[in-house]
């Protein structure tokens, strides 16, 4: 099978089966992640070599129960199936279950067996049989089913090589469908459709019609066939619920004969702890240890990396200067592109540590539990248990946190997970909170034991939350949203997470932050740096000018080069922009600089410090945070007072904590809900929640 | 009227009747909910909802105003 066409094998499971699992055994480092050609869900593919002359690429489609979707994840496996444009449709399916929950895994089964493509059963957790009293009786099930069957255990690795083998084979394997749905159905109707598509095996052409909506791959033909088919909703409605019933039936009587549960073995460990982490007390006390733990690693085990990270990109950009020709190429990368790809990996290290917890717990079963307690409470902000993920992601960053909103089925209830999700305090806040707060909070002790400076942090993050919850309120209650509620979700029994699952999860969602939001991060960070570089005559003029300025002053070469760089800015195509916004921005208390970084803060709002570091011409890198906060305490504005006094320290915090100051996040949620009115409300409604507020706060104040 | 899921009681079982198509999605039938088999209530999030249930084989967690549509038979 020497290079062209290549073989496609999907993966379809259930959710909690070990299918990701088994795709990791197949498929090891050979993983990347790609985008389905027009939606926007993230493709898992990985390339295996099956047999010495037989190398398949394996796509792992999302977790389902059911191939009719209802959620956006879902529907890739519809359409990957039914299209066979699609570059992943694939030439066999694997449809991995497990041992315990094989009734429900076979109604999948069932359905894709159906669409007459070779198609294996896997069944997984095989060696949790004994321990579990099951025993299935594998020859005669195959024989039900029409189809192969292997009996893996993706954790233990056995029977990996025995699937393999069988895959080679997969040309001969019996494609017949198992639940000949017409006959029990309504045998003419069923006929009429087998007589239109002809082309087509009977249960394709009845999802066609069944889930026209998700089937953008329809020709003209075919879509007025489907409309003549389609006409009566009810019917066929009821009939999707028939079909439902009759493969169970058919299921069951099949199980009855080869699956065996000894119902003593059955452990109660499961109940046991149901029965605490659901608990009405120790169920949110245990919550909340659990969230408190998070964050306290985020912040503790994060810093480090995060500080090198920034040496070192710092050194870079030195290093790049030293030794290339000086001139507008070299200025570009020094100062555009390095400090652009440090602005996206310098989040890696939460990003990384965030999701590292977040599939810790979904892994282990407990993340269910956590939507089970949260819904009730979060429903009543018009969100689902579900929104309890993306809101905790949103303190990494809120460009996973919204991809996160993918599995809440309710489109009004995910819709506000995502436009509240960037109130949330996000990584990039904090370097701009931590200089603010260290020059205008005095670093005191209240009560004794707590730092005030502390106390502001929290307060700020309260603060996130709260926007956030009040933000969703309000949205609830103006969305007029026809809201069809779907909350099913599995309570999956507990388990002990693989490290190897874990591992991949957290190498994927940072790949996935990287390629997704990264570029268009790095992409401003080079307009921005354009714009800081150029300038009118006034600009190209600085040397002279500033030199002609400090003749006399005795400054030494190297102050001379940080005066030169200041006026620079200051004159640049962004000084001019500061200056201009100036009068908008003075009754918040800001100035033209300030307004200069408020600029530079779209890109990542990290950038803050950076901009104020270059304007006040003091050195930005790593150690020397202090000359800044030095410099910008000594600051004065034209009264003579101090530029950051306490009014308009105050005044920033609250602008940061709640303007959408973050391009990365407007084109992820553009991305996500296919529309830009979506963006824009948060943009303009957070921009003038963060505007009034900082307005009030320094009138207040001063 | 009779008894739904949500008027079961922690521990209680019962068995499924005939629902109406239009207030359950196919989605729950999917899941195993189906008419004829037995339903146990496992736990009631603090709120009073969601619950908690184990119906035919599966365990799942379904919103109240679902439970309430679907008529059973305490057993």
């Amino acid at each position: 099978m020497e290079g062209s066409v290549t073989t496609n094998i999907a993966l379809v499971g259930n959710p909690n089966t070990g299918k990701t699992s088994l795709f990791n055994q197949l498929t090891g480092l050979k993983q990347k992640v790609g985008n389905y050609p027009g939606i926007t869900v993230d493709k898992k593919v990985g390339v295996c070599k099956i047999s010495e002359n037989f190398t398949a690429e394996i796509i792992d489609l999302p977790g389902t129960y059911s191939i009719n979707p209802t959620t956006l994840d879902e529907t890739i496996v519809l359409e990957t199936l039914l299209n066979e444009d699609n570059e992943s449709h694939p030439n066999l399916v694997i449809v991995v279950a497990e041992v315990e929950n094989l009734k429900r895994n076979l109604l999948l089964f069932s359905q894709i067996k159906d669409l007459q493509i070779p198609t294996i059963l896997v069944i997984n957790m095989a060696d949790q049989m004994e321990r579990k009293g099951i025993s299935i009786d594998i020859e005669q099930l195959k024989k039900d089913l029409k189809s192969e069957i292997i009996l893996i255990s993706s954790r233990k690795n056995t029977g990996i090589d025995t699937l393999k083998k069988e895959l080679v084979n997969y040309k001969n394997w019996n494609t017949e469908p198992i639940a000949s749905i017409a006959d029990r159905i309504d045998k003419d109707f069923f006929d009429a459709i087998k007589k239109d598509f002809s082309e087509l095996s009977l249960y394709k052409a009845w999802l066609l019609i069944t889930q026209q909506k998700y089937c953008s791959f329809l020709s003209a033909a075919q879509k007025s066939k489907i409309e003549k088919l389609n006409s009566d909703r009810e019917k066929i409605k009821k009939y999707q619920h028939k079909e439902t019933i009759f493969r169970y039936q058919n299921i069951n009587e099949i199980l009855k004969r080869v699956y065996k549960v000894d119902k003593l073995q059955a452990t109660d460990l499961r109940s046991k702890l149901d029965r605490i982490l659901t608990h009405k007390i120790f169920g949110y006390v245990i919550f909340a240890v659990v969230l408190f733990t998070i964050f306290q690693s985020i912040f503790e085990w994060a810093s480090l990396p995060m500080d090198l990270i920034d040496g070192l990109f710092a050194n870079l950009s030195e290093l790049v200067k030293t030794n290339l020709p000086e001139g507008k190429f070299t200025n570009l990368i020094a100062e555009g592109v390095i400090p652009g790809i440090g602005g996206v990996i310098i989040f890696i290290p939460q990003i990384a540590i965030l999701f590292l917890f977040i599939s810790i717990l979904e892994e282990t079963g407990y993340m269910s539990r956590v939507v089970f307690l949260m819904d009730k409470i979060m429903r009543k902000f018009g969100m689902s248990g579900k929104s309890v993920i993306p809101l905790i992601s949103g303190t990494a960053c809120a460009i996973p946190a919204v991809m996160a909103s993918r599995n809440i089925s309710s489109w009004k209830e995910r819709l506000i997970t995502i436009l509240v999700v960037p109130f949330t305090t996000c990584s990039a806040r904090l370097p701009v909170y931590a200089i603010l707060i260290a020059l205008v909070i005095p670093d005191k002790r209240v009560l004794g034991i707590f730092n005030l400076q502390g106390l502001t942090l929290m307060a700020l993050y309260l603060l996130g939350f709260g926007a956030a919850i009040i933000s969703a309120i309000l949205l609830h209650k103006v969305l007029k949203i026809k809201n069809k509620s779907l909350f099913v979700i599995e309570m999956p029994n507990y388990k002990v997470p693989s490290f190897k699952n874990v591992f991949y999860e957290v190498v994927e969602k940072t790949k996935a932050f990287i390629f997704g939001a990264g570029k268009i991060i790095l992409a401003l960070s080079i307009v921005l740096w354009f714009l800081a570089s150029n300038g009118p005559s006034s600009f190209k003029n600085a040397e002279t000018e500033v030199k002609l300025q400090h003749q006399n002053s005795g400054l030494n070469k190297e102050e001379l080069q940080k005066k030169i760089a200041s006026y620079k800015l200051e004159n640049s195509y962004i000084g001019y922009m500061g200056k201009s916004i100036e009068p908008v921005i003075k009754p918040l208390g800001y100035d033209w600089k300030i307004g200069i970084a408020l600029i530079s803060s779209f890109a990542a709002r990290e950038v803050f410090v950076g901009a104020l570091a270059t304007i006040y011409s003091v050195e930005s890198e790593g150690d020397n945070v202090g000359t800044i906060k030095q410099r910008m305490a000594a600051e004065v504005n034209s009264e003579g007072e101090k530029r950051f006094n306490f009014p308009t320290g105050i005044s920033l915090l609250l602008f940061y904590a709640f303007a959408m100051q973050c391009v990365g996040t407007l084109a992820i949620v553009k991305r996500e809900t296919k529309s830009w009115k979506w963006p824009i409300l948060q943009l303009v409604g957070m921009g003038l929640l963060a505007y009034i507020s900082a307005f009030a706060a320094f009138n207040i104040l001063s | 009227m009779g008894d739904t899921i949500a008027s079961l009681k922690i521990g209680e079982k019962g068995v499924i009747e005939d629902f109406s198509l239009d207030a359950i999605p196919l989605s729950l039938l999917e899941m195993g909910c189906l008419p004829g088999k037995e339903v146990r209530l496992i736990q009631i999030a603090p709120f009073l909802d969601p619950l908690y249930i184990k119906v035919n084989g599966s365990h799942l967690a379904i919103r109240k105003e679902m439970a309430d549509q679907i008529n059973i038979t305490k057993i």
